[in-house]
């Protein structure tokens, strides 16, 4: 069984594309769609890795990367933030609060998976 | 197509030539006063002893008439008639 | 040539000149006045500078002091060869303020003051008065010499009566030219034109006679000026100050003299005649001049010791048996006396009448206003004639009293000064702004005090006024305060002296002044108008008919008391009047009511400036009302700005803190606005590309591929419909939306829009009352359309009830019909209802996530596109949307139904 990636995104369109990518380079990949309760699942399950949408329904993505650098079971865990703004100052803001990576929509579907590739390994 | 530059040239030039004929129609009394000023530098008659400036001081001072009278003649001949340019004393711009 | 002849020519010539100025008059009034109105004519009036004292008194100047006489012209020479600098000035705030005289000048600088107006006047009449009685001596003295011819030697008492009826002829003349109306401009065609031709006869006598003398006795040129040097006139016998005290002191006066002023600036018609004038009144002075000398010259040669050198000029021909030369060169002395009486009179009466006789009249008359509207240009008129008669009477007590001997004579020069006491205030005045009429007064009186003292008094003669022993010690025993030898200055000539401390001490007084007191409003506006001429002003004010004056009038009316109330005063009068609409005839009696309402609103100063404007010679001018309108207006401006400056200061300073958080809240909404538009777009792009990516890569059932497709094609119509409203958007806010008007069954639209949004799909019932909704209404349908789908799809989209219902209620208020939609869901969160119509809008709970995009704003911009609008309802249970619906276009088709 593949490492666990959790997709936190509330568009179904773009969370079935990423499952469909990442599934088919061997991840399990598990999605969650709201930005309240976010923190609550990664807590419960703590994936491997978590990519994480900026903006999500009820909680920001930024709000959601600072609580998991914030606590010592999530802290470490890579994390790629998403968003569909593309303003440089998200990228400052995403690589302030501690992400790995940070990726503009629309993305490539080669580029989605060689970074998830390069997190991992890492 | 030069046309319109040229003739903005040659009216930016007349305006020039109108503020020049200005100045000097301005600077013609003090012409006045300065040449109307010599005579005090004449000897009295009283003092002096071939009866002082005589017929010449006359021609002086009616010469300087005369060359008043043709400069400013020839200043106002050239002058535009029209007087409304809006003007403010001291501040043109060239 | 007998006296009785000689009488009977200058009968001729008198007569000769009322025809001239008859028929001057005449033409002026047909509007045939542009011939009368040439530079030439305007030129030849200024010829009234050179009066009988220069015309005779020249040539005996000349013999007595040589070159010196020709100061008195160098001066106003230099004035005219310099116009661009004062006298053009002058001309053009003369036309703009509608300036009457000098003292008009001053009073009207320093805020239509009535003092500085008094003082000025003063001043003009007392120095003007002893000029005035130097012609009428020489004209008797003229006469005298002709008698003489004849053996008879005339007494005292043939002078006196010679002159009372040269006084009382010159009167009669003035009255008549001079006060036949009361004339807008001020300008007097007749005497104008009766002056010029007087000029031209004066300097054909002085160049006869002098050509005469030159090339009849003394034999050319070149033998003149032998002659000059061989005589026993010594040309050049100067002590300096006199030679530049007395050019400066003739520039002078040939602004100040009342009668100069007159012809320089009330009577000029046109501002370009100064071009013309500039040279060639120079001109005519130096040929005025010219043959002075060689008359003296060889007056003095021909004629046995003691003679009158002032007389020379009749004298000369005379003796040379030239009668007809004498005859001519005695009417040219008599056109200098009489013109420049003429003139002198009429500019001192107008002073007298406008500045002491009327306000004193209006004073008297107190508080019977009501009664005075039809007299006030009776009053004046006369007051104008009883003025001319009483400086003529003043002119000839003088005579009389002085005994018209050669004390007269030295007056000239020292009546000049007099005048020339007004020169600092004036010149001041027209350059200065920060001048008051503090300053103006203090100037003035000192420069009277000082000038009476050291001149005018002491010119009577030793212990005449002032006693020899004040003269020689001092009043009191105060040497420094001795006639010619103020503060001790000993050494001077004592016309110099007088010139020099009454100009220092005027001047010096009069910045003081200035400096250290604060102008009144009024006062302010006049010094800024009168220095910024140029840039205020236009050249020509034109005369306004009657018409068109109502409605200037009107204009200014309701710039002070505001539109509905001017309006309502002049449909009244109007009414009144016998005519129709609001603009009635500009009477006196209506300016009269106007300027008691004006009074009413801003002041009596208004009220008092208007009776100033309107004794100042127009009597229904009325740019000068407006012009005073505008000065009221912006003294009310000032002096409410002054009160509310504090206010006005917190006001600006809030709305320019409101101006910045609007700023930057719209830079941040712009901002916002971008980002959204770029996730808005990028979410559909997203998944576009990643889904055809992998249908690229392959390896997938045909379910997967059709469903992969599918996505792909939902996605791209989301992005269309994103970009189609975003480009409606833009349209609908540029205003350049086209609406296609229809008529159509507001029931059969609500139905096409639930069918369009698809609502039958199960998900959300609609409950209607279709009664309510059959009627037909006329509008562009389809964007109507528009909304409703919009509304309907929204709370079928965001309904969250359980079993979700939609109301849609057509009822109608004050405002007109309106279609209510409300679902049964938990509704919009009181915060967020003001922020749903903007633009992406996201809700801060986040429930709905770029969900609403931007259909509510589209909804709103096409609500207020057609002329009704959409609001959130609040305080109803569950989302409540009320579109109120464009008023209708024709009630009656809303009737049809």
């Amino acid at each position: 069984m593949g490492k666990r990636v959790l997709l936190i995104e509330d568009e179904p369109n773009i969370i079935e594309a990423i499952s469909f990518i990442l599934s088919r380079d061997g991840w399990t990949v598990h999605t969650h769609e709201d930005g309240m309760t976010a923190m609550d699942k990664v807590l419960g399950f703590p994936p491997d890795m978590i990519i994480l949408d900026v903006m999500l329904p009820g909680r920001s993505g930024f709000d959601i990367l600072r609580d998991l650098r914030g606590n010592d079971l999530t802290k470490d865990v890579p994390v790629m933030m998403l968003t569909a703004r593309g303003q440089e100052k998200d990228r400052d803001l995403a690589m302030r609060l501690g992400a790995n990576h940070f990726m503009t929509k629309p993305f490539s579907n080669t580029e989605v998976r060689d970074f998830v590739r390069d997190l991992m390994r890492a | 197509m030069n046309r319109p530059q040229r003739s903005q040239v040659m009216l930016h030039r007349a305006n020039y030539r109108q503020r020049r004929l200005r100045d000097a129609a301005k600077l013609l009394p003090a012409l006045g006063v300065l040449l109307w000023a010599i005579p005090l530098t004449w000897p009295a008659a009283s003092q002096d002893a071939q009866g002082g400036i005589g017929s010449a001081g006359l021609l002086y001072v009616f010469g300087v008439w005369v060359l008043l009278i043709v400069l400013g003649a020839a200043l106002a001949s050239m002058m535009r008639p029209i007087i409304d340019t809006p003007e403010v004393e001291g501040s043109e711009e060239e | 040539m007998s006296f009785n002849s000689l009488i009977a020519i200058a009968l001729g010539y008198v007569i000769f000149l009322f025809a001239v100025a008859f028929l001057a008059e005449r033409r002026a009034i047909a509007g045939h006045s542009n011939w009368l109105q040439s530079p030439i004519i305007y030129t030849l009036s200024l010829s009234i500078y050179c009066t009988a004292w220069t015309f005779y008194g020249a040539v005996g100047y000349a013999a007595r002091s040589g070159l010196e006489f020709v100061t008195i012209y160098l001066g106003p020479t230099l004035m005219m060869v310099g116009w661009w600098w004062v006298l053009r000035r002058l001309v053009r705030i003369g036309r703009a303020q509608r300036i009457t005289s000098i003292a008009d000048l001053v009073s009207s600088r320093f805020g239509k003051s009535t003092q500085l107006g008094i003082i000025v006047t003063l001043i003009s009449v007392i120095a003007g008065t002893p000029y005035i009685a130097l012609q009428l001596q020489s004209v008797t003295l003229s006469f005298a010499v002709f008698s003489q011819v004849e053996g008879v030697s005339w007494d005292q008492a043939d002078f006196y009566r010679a002159a009372v009826w040269v006084a009382i002829g010159l009167a009669v003349f003035t009255v008549l030219f001079g006060t036949r109306n009361l004339d807008a401009n001020e300008r007097h065609h007749g005497i104008v034109m009766a002056i010029a031709v007087e000029a031209v006869v004066k300097l054909l006598a002085l160049v006869a006679v002098g050509a005469f003398v030159v090339w009849g006795v003394a034999g050319g040129p070149g033998a003149m000026l032998a002659r000059i040097d061989a005589s026993e006139i010594n040309l050049w016998d100067q002590n300096s100050g006199r030679w530049i005290g007395l050019i400066f002191l003739s520039a002078a006066a040939f602004l100040c003299l009342p009668r100069m002023f007159q012809v320089l600036v009330v009577e000029n018609a046109d501002e370009r005649h100064l071009h013309i004038a500039s040279w060639a009144f120079p001109l005519y002075l130096f040929l005025m001049s010219l043959f002075v000398v060689p008359i003296a010259v060889v007056g003095l040669d021909l004629l046995p010791a003691g003679s009158n050198p002032d007389l020379f000029v009749l004298t000369v021909p005379l003796n040379q048996g030239q009668g007809g030369l004498a005859v001519l060169s005695f009417l040219g002395g008599l056109s200098s006396a009489t013109s420049m009486v003429i003139v002198a009179t009429l500019a001192l009466a107008t002073m007298v009448s406008n500045h002491m006789v009327v306000p004193l009249w209006l004073r008297l008359q107190g508080s019977q206003h009501a009664t005075m509207s039809g007299d006030v240009r009776h009053v004046i008129l006369l007051s104008r004639r009883l003025s001319i008669a009483a400086i003529l009477a003043l002119g000839f007590l003088y005579y009389r009293v002085s005994g018209g001997g050669t004390a007269l004579a030295a007056i000239g020069l020292i009546s000049f000064t007099g005048a020339v006491q007004i020169l600092p205030a004036m010149i001041g005045g027209v350059f200065w702004r920060g001048a008051t009429g503090v300053g103006a007064a203090m100037g003035l009186i000192t420069g009277l005090l000082i000038w009476l003292w050291s001149l005018f008094l002491p010119s009577f003669g030793a212990d005449a006024i002032i006693s020899e022993a004040v003269m020689t010690n001092g009043p009191w025993g105060l040497n420094w305060l001795r006639p010619q030898a103020l503060f001790g200055i000993t050494d001077l000539d004592p016309l110099v002296h007088g010139i020099m401390w009454s100009m220092l001490l005027n001047a010096g007084m009069f910045v003081i002044g200035s400096l250290v007191t604060f102008p009144a409003p009024l006062e302010r506006l006049q010094g800024a108008q009168f220095v910024n001429v140029f840039d205020h002003s236009n050249a020509a004010p034109t005369w306004t008919p009657a018409a068109a004056g109502a409605e200037d009038l009107l204009i200014m009316a309701q710039r002070i008391m505001g539109g509905n109330e001017a309006q309502a005063i002049f449909e009244q009068e109007a009414k009144a009047q016998g005519k129709a609409g609001y603009l009635p005839e500009v009477t006196l009696e209506f300016i009269e009511r106007l300027e008691r309402e004006l009074a009413g609103s801003v002041g009596a100063a208004t009220a008092h400036a208007m009776i100033g404007q309107l004794i100042g010679g127009s009597s229904v001018s009325v740019e000068d009302l407006i012009a005073v309108a505008d000065e009221a207006a912006q003294i009310l401006e000032y002096s409410n700005r002054l009160e509310e400056k504090s206010k006005e200061q917190e006001r600006t300073a809030r709305a320019l803190r409101d101006a910045n958080a609007k700023l930057t809240a719209l830079s941040i909404q712009k901002d916002a606005f971008l980002s959204q538009i770029s996730h808005e777009l990028r979410t559909p792009m997203t998944s576009i590309r990643s889904f055809s990516d992998i249908l690229r890569e392959g390896e997938m059932s045909t379910d997967e591929q059709a469903r992969y497709a599918g996505i792909i094609h939902d996605e791209a119509v989301r992005l269309t419909r994103l970009l189609d409203d975003l480009l409606d958007l833009a349209v609908l806010e540029n205003g350049q939306v086209v609406l296609h008007e229809q008529t159509g069954n507001l029931s059969d639209l609500l139905d096409r829009a639930v069918r369009t949004s698809g609502a039958y799909d199960g998900r959300l019932t609609i409950l209607r009352h279709r009664p309510d909704e059959n009627f037909n209404l006329t509008a562009d349908l389809d964007r109507l359309g528009q909304v409703f789908i919009n509304l309907i799809s929204n709370a079928r989209k965001y309904c969250d009830a359980a079993t979700p219902e939609l109301t849609i209620k057509v009822g109608r208020s004050s405002m007109g019909a309106f279609v209510d939609f409300i679902d049964n869901g938990s509704g919009i969160a009181s915060d967020n209802q003001a922020l749903i119509f903007e633009k992406f809008s996201r809700l801060t709970d986040g429930s709905k996530a770029g969900g609403a995009g931007l259909g509510l704003a589209i909804c709103r911009e096409v609500m207020q596109r057609l002329g009704g609008d959409v609001a959130y309802l609040a305080n109803v249970a569950g989302g409540a949307f009320r579109v109120t619906l464009p008023p209708a276009k024709n009630p009656a088709k809303l009737e049809q139904t």
